[in-house]
């Protein structure tokens, strides 16, 4: 029976498993995905890192304790990285690159890519270095060409095109050059002070004896402030870190879904509507209601599943994409495969789905009346309380919240992301329920007869509503979320360039260049706009708390890091604008050598170490111990370019201990900005110069890619939205058919009948949009406070265009679907329709 | 008396696929200002499509239909639309009434399309002439068969029209309710002076127009007047 009945219904049953489809096809390319990235890690893993064991360290390592490194293994390399800036003589470009002097034969596993591929072995053996490939090409330098890395030139001998573990956007951000160890001296770049990171490569064979040896030695690395990790720590990184990428499109594709889902629930809806004239009859000839029930529910099982496994088969081959769209992002090549658990879990959820969602329109099966089909004057039951509603309802919410928490793994996130949906839901529905009210109470009667009829179509008996506001309005929400969110993220990087705030900082300018420099910027136009003395130090003790204490006592609520990181820290008699005194008192000077010396902590540093006023710490001054008290705390905008600081000293302390400088400069000129740099890393090649021209380019580059990234991810939640935009319509166009047709037969005119069906769709459309954006802000605002902590101002743009765009779909959709009503004569239609 | 309806040589054939079906063949036939008139014939005849023809709801294959003196088949489907707004009314079988619209707006509809003023107040006059005055803000959900085919009487001649065309006027309807849809029809067809032209099964109805038109196989066979 079932099957029969829907013979005349399949085109339209298909319109609503055409959104499953979508959602489904976009969960199983990205499990799929992510179940190849996975393998691909756990094949890939010692490529990334390229040696069984990285012993790393940021301070150098004295001469014996490298006796006790090389004593570790037999075979090992050794590489020191650091930023610096480099320059091309020929083409006289300048740039701040990540310099790598290896020695040795690292990589182990996986390759130093290069063009040509035999540089990668062959540059340790000159005065030769390996340049980022991209670099090259923005430099307009080539193989042969010469850099000058600190005091020292290089011949380029190969194009660097891949290094283990880096990605396509890390060396965006940071490109590297390969110089040889042994010339790493005559570069005049390690210096005291120099921020320098010592890595030590090592090669077992066997990645056990890596996990002994980690095991038996841990302890004293601790001690000798080394870090370490293994193959398998990379293994987990790595994976943490795309289990958050994945689990985020996840998330998208699961409102994808869920949109798709909205859609099953108000075709079926609709759908069924349709189908009680002929529920009447059956119920007539003897069916019971639940076998009524059953007929339709195989029906929506039937195409539920046709639509999964369609989405799977389309998300199969869709994920064959993925790795090209995000390669920028993967630090390898990917294959991709076939994933059959992912295939199967979208054909699963997908059924699971269709049903869940069409189960509370399906349920009002059951009550149909059987006199319904002798009795013309049959009024619509008003549902009844059925208990079975609220279950499946129910149902609804947990299944929601339990695929969330799978997704992202985190409960409370998990139970928002519900309440969230739910909040937005109800919002909408109450919306409808509203607008329902205020258009039936403040009619307009005065209003032509056109506009009167479009509008009043909203509250009469089989209004859409809400089904339209709340499917079209839950999609606009979504995409414009994404919009707003991104915006957020652009926002937050571009504050920091704009006005006249400075520009470009120059770091590790030594205390006898820095008159020098001053002089030189101010010689090319430039403004000082800050100087600042930079000391660096490690903590000891706080409040008498050591690292050992927090080793030997677990229980203390202090990060270990706040002992191993070394810190860089100003001293100055005044605040700066972009900090105020949030707790305590500011004191900007010690007097004389024998009064205490009271520093000012930020505040957030402060939170993590549980710090209160008055609290003492001990820093250890590169050799001198210095006891200090915490006296105020700041709140810092660390969205300023500004050298900001965690801890600030007063002045008469620091200013005898080794330092250096940083200068803080602004020009909007390009070339002179060039030249400047020029000047800089010709004469004082140990200064390193940050152009946030360049950073701001190269992170909206970075920007541009993720969102595309995420916007190719909404196109799904978009489309799926779209097509219940459609189906919505679509169906509803069998509820108005009559309706035109008579009003045709009646002596309207086409542009008649146009302008009612305009009105309508113009009126749901501009009010489901309007009603996302508005939940779009609010989801926005709380995203921007709670998770980026940035500020929030929305721009106003893409919303006008959202909002537009979706309101003319709706009516352009709305209206060419009463094109084939008012072209054919009525009596056509109106024979086919009654 | 002149003539409100003129149909000569008219064809209708509808085509599908390959086949061609001949639905009206040759029909001819004049009705005056005034006169009520009843096509009947056995189903599949073509009463209905005569009658869609004549109201100007489909165009003719060949042959021609002047309504009001007006060669429908010089139209556009909007002109044809306009003629029928302003010129005919219509009943049919199963009332159709906008579900959507109340009684008293269902009737106030073609005059509203019309844009004129006091269409509620006329609309609420008509339907209590029709016995209605109480149920105009019932949806037609809530009304009897009854009482939505005098709620479709109702808004037949809201635009004062000059030809009426019913389609099987009384088919669902039991006999006492028919005999007063058919009495109401009746007297307002001769308070308006409003033309009737109706397709109907019933002999019995038939005979009480002024002439009936028989159709068999798409021909028209037989017209006699009824002598009252």
């Amino acid at each position: 029976m079932a099957w029969r009945d829907s013979r005349r219904s399949r085109s339209r049953l298909f319109l609503f498993t055409s959104s499953i489809i979508l959602g489904i096809s976009a969960l199983v390319a990205i499990n799929s995905f992510r179940d190849s990235l996975f393998d691909e890690i756990n094949n890939q893993a010692k490529g990334l890192l390229g040696a069984d064991l990285v012993i790393e360290s940021n301070k150098p390592v004295p001469t014996e304790r490298l006796y006790y490194l090389d004593s570790l293994g037999s075979e090992w390399s050794r590489e020191s990285a650091f930023a610096s800036m480099i320059y091309f003589p020929r083409t006289d470009g300048t740039r701040l690159v990540q310099v790598r002097a290896l020695e040795g034969n690292f990589p182990y596993y996986g390759e130093i890519e290069t063009l040509p591929a035999e540089a990668a072995r062959k540059f340790q053996m000159g005065k030769t270095a390996l340049v980022d490939q991209t670099l090259m090409l923005q430099y307009d330098v080539d193989v042969g060409d010469e850099v000058k890395v600190g005091e020292m030139s290089f011949e380029i001998v190969g194009k660097l095109q891949q290094v283990p573990g880096q990605s396509g956007i890390t060396a965006t951000v940071a490109p590297v050059v390969y110089i040889p160890f042994r010339y790493l001296e005559q570069t005049g770049l390690v210096q005291r002070g120099s921020r320098i990171n010592y890595n030590f490569y090592y090669k077992f064979g066997d990645e056990a004896q890596a996990t002994r040896l980690v095991e038996s030695e841990k302890e004293k690395w601790d001690t000798m402030g080394f870090d370490w990790e293994t193959i398998e720590d990379r293994k987990k990184s790595t994976g943490e870190a795309f289990g958050n990428l994945t689990n985020f499109l996840n998330l998208v594709a699961f409102v994808a879904l869920l949109l798709g889902c909205v859609g099953v629930a108000s075709a079926v809806h609709i759908y069924i509507k349709e189908k009680l004239s002929i529920v009447s009859v059956l119920r007539c000839l003897g069916v019971k209601g639940w076998q009524a029930f059953k007929i339709y529910l195989f029906q929506i099982s039937v195409m539920g599943f046709i639509g999964s496994v369609i989405g799977a088969v389309l998300g199969s081959l869709l994920q064959g994409y993925l790795p090209e769209l995000m390669k920028d992002f993967i630090p390898m090549t990917l294959d991709v495969g076939f994933s059959w658990s992912s295939v199967a879990e979208g054909i699963v959820l997908g059924t699971v789905i269709s049903v869940l969602f069409a189960l509370i329109p399906l349920l009002t099966i059951r009550h149909v009346s059987p006199l319904r089909a002798i009795r013309a004057s049959f009024e619509e039951q008003v549902a009844s309380r059925d208990k079975l509603v609220w279950l499946v309802g129910g149902l609804v919410m947990l299944f929601v919240f339990g695929f969330a928490w799978i997704q992202i793994k985190k409960p409370l996130d998990a139970l928002f992301f519900t309440i969230g949906l739910v909040f937005a839901f109800a919002v909408l529905v109450g919306l409808s329920k509203l607008v329902m009210v205020m258009v039936r109470k403040y009619f307009p009667t005065e209003w032509s007869y056109v506009w009167r009829q479009g509008l009043a179509n909203l509250y009469r008996p089989q209004n859409q509503t809400l089904i339209l506001i709340t499917s079209i309005g839950l999609g606009t929400a979504l995409i414009t979320t994404l919009y707003l969110v991104q915006d957020i993220l652009v926002d937050k990087v571009s504050i920091s360039g704009s006005g006249d705030r400075p520009n470009m900082v120059l770091f590790d300018i030594q205390t006898d260049q820095k008159e020098e420099i001053s002089q030189l910027t101010l010689d090319y136009d430039m403004p000082v706009i800050q100087e600042v003395p930079i000391v660096t130090m490690r903590l000891l003790e706080v409040e008498g708390t050591t690292l050992a204490d927090l080793k030997a006592d677990t229980t203390i609520d202090m990060p270990k890091w706040a002992f191993n990181r070394e810190y860089r820290v100003t001293y100055r008699d005044d605040l700066i604008d972009s900090e105020e005194i949030f707790d305590g008192t500011w004191h900007g000077e010690t007097e004389s050598s024998g009064d205490s010396i009271l520093v000012s902590i930020s505040k957030g540093y402060a939170e993590n170490l549980n710090l209160k006023i008055g609290d003492e710490m001990i820093f250890n001054v590169q050799g001198a111990v210095i006891k200090t008290y915490v006296s105020s705390f700041r709140n810092i905008d660390w969205n300023r370019v500004q050298t900001n600081f965690l801890v600030v000293f007063p002045t008469g302390v620091l200013e005898q201990a080794p330092q250096f400088h940083v200068l803080v400069t602004r020009t909007d000129n390009k070339e002179l900005s060039a030249r400047y740099q020029q000047a800089i890393v010709r004469s004082y090649p140990n200064i390193s110069i940050v152009d946030l021209e360049l950073i701001l380019k190269t992170l909206d580059d970075i920007l541009g890619k993720v969102a595309f990234v995420i916007r190719f991810m909404a196109l799904f939640s978009i489309v799926t939205g779209l097509l219940v935009l459609i189906g919505s319509v679509i169906i509803s166009k069998f509820q108005r058919v009559q309706e035109s047709v008579l009003l045709r037969t009646l002596g309207a005119v086409k542009k008649q009948v146009f302008q009612i069906t305009a009105m309508e769709y113009l009126i749901l459309g501009a009010l489901a949009s309007l009603a996302g954006v508005l939940l779009s802000l609010v989801g926005s605002w709380l995203l921007a406070v709670f998770t980026f902590e940035a500020p929030f101002v929305p721009t106003v743009l893409p919303m006008v265009i959202t909002f537009s765009i979706i309101t003319l779909l709706t009516m352009i959709i709305g209206l060419s679907n009463s094109r084939g009503i008012v072209s054919k004569p009525p009596l056509e239609i109106l024979r086919n329709e009654t | 008396m002149s003539a409100i309806l003129e149909v000569s040589q008219l064809t209708k054939q509808y085509n599908s696929g390959s086949r061609s079906l001949q639905v009206l063949q040759d029909i001819n036939f004049t009705v005056e200002k005034g006169a009520s008139c009843s096509i009947v014939g056995p189903s599949g005849s073509g009463k209905t499509t005569l009658l869609g023809l004549c109201a100007g709801l489909d165009a003719p294959s060949s042959g021609e239909i002047a309504l009001n003196r007006i060669k429908l088949s010089a139209l556009t489907e909007d002109e044809r639309a306009q003629v029928r707004n302003q010129f005919v009314g219509f009943v049919f079988q199963n009332f159709q009434l906008i579900p959507t619209l109340t009684a008293l707006e269902n009737v106030m509809v073609p005059m509203e399309l019309r844009g004129e003023k006091g269409a509620g107040k006329i609309a609420r006059e008509l339907l209590e002439r029709v016995g209605l005055g109480d149920r105009v803000t019932h949806y037609p959900s809530q009304l009897s068969g009854g009482e939505q085919q005098r709620v479709s009487i109702a808004r037949a001649f809201s635009n004062r029209p000059k030809i009426l065309f019913a389609d099987e006027p009384t088919g669902n309807l039991d006999e006492e309710t028919s005999e007063k849809i058919e009495q109401l029809l009746f007297e307002l067809n001769h308070e308006q002076g409003t033309t009737l032209i109706m397709v109907t099964h019933d002999l019995e109805l038939a005979r009480k127009t002024d002439r009936i038109i028989r159709l068999k196989g798409g021909k028209l066979v037989e017209e006699e007047l009824v002598v009252s």
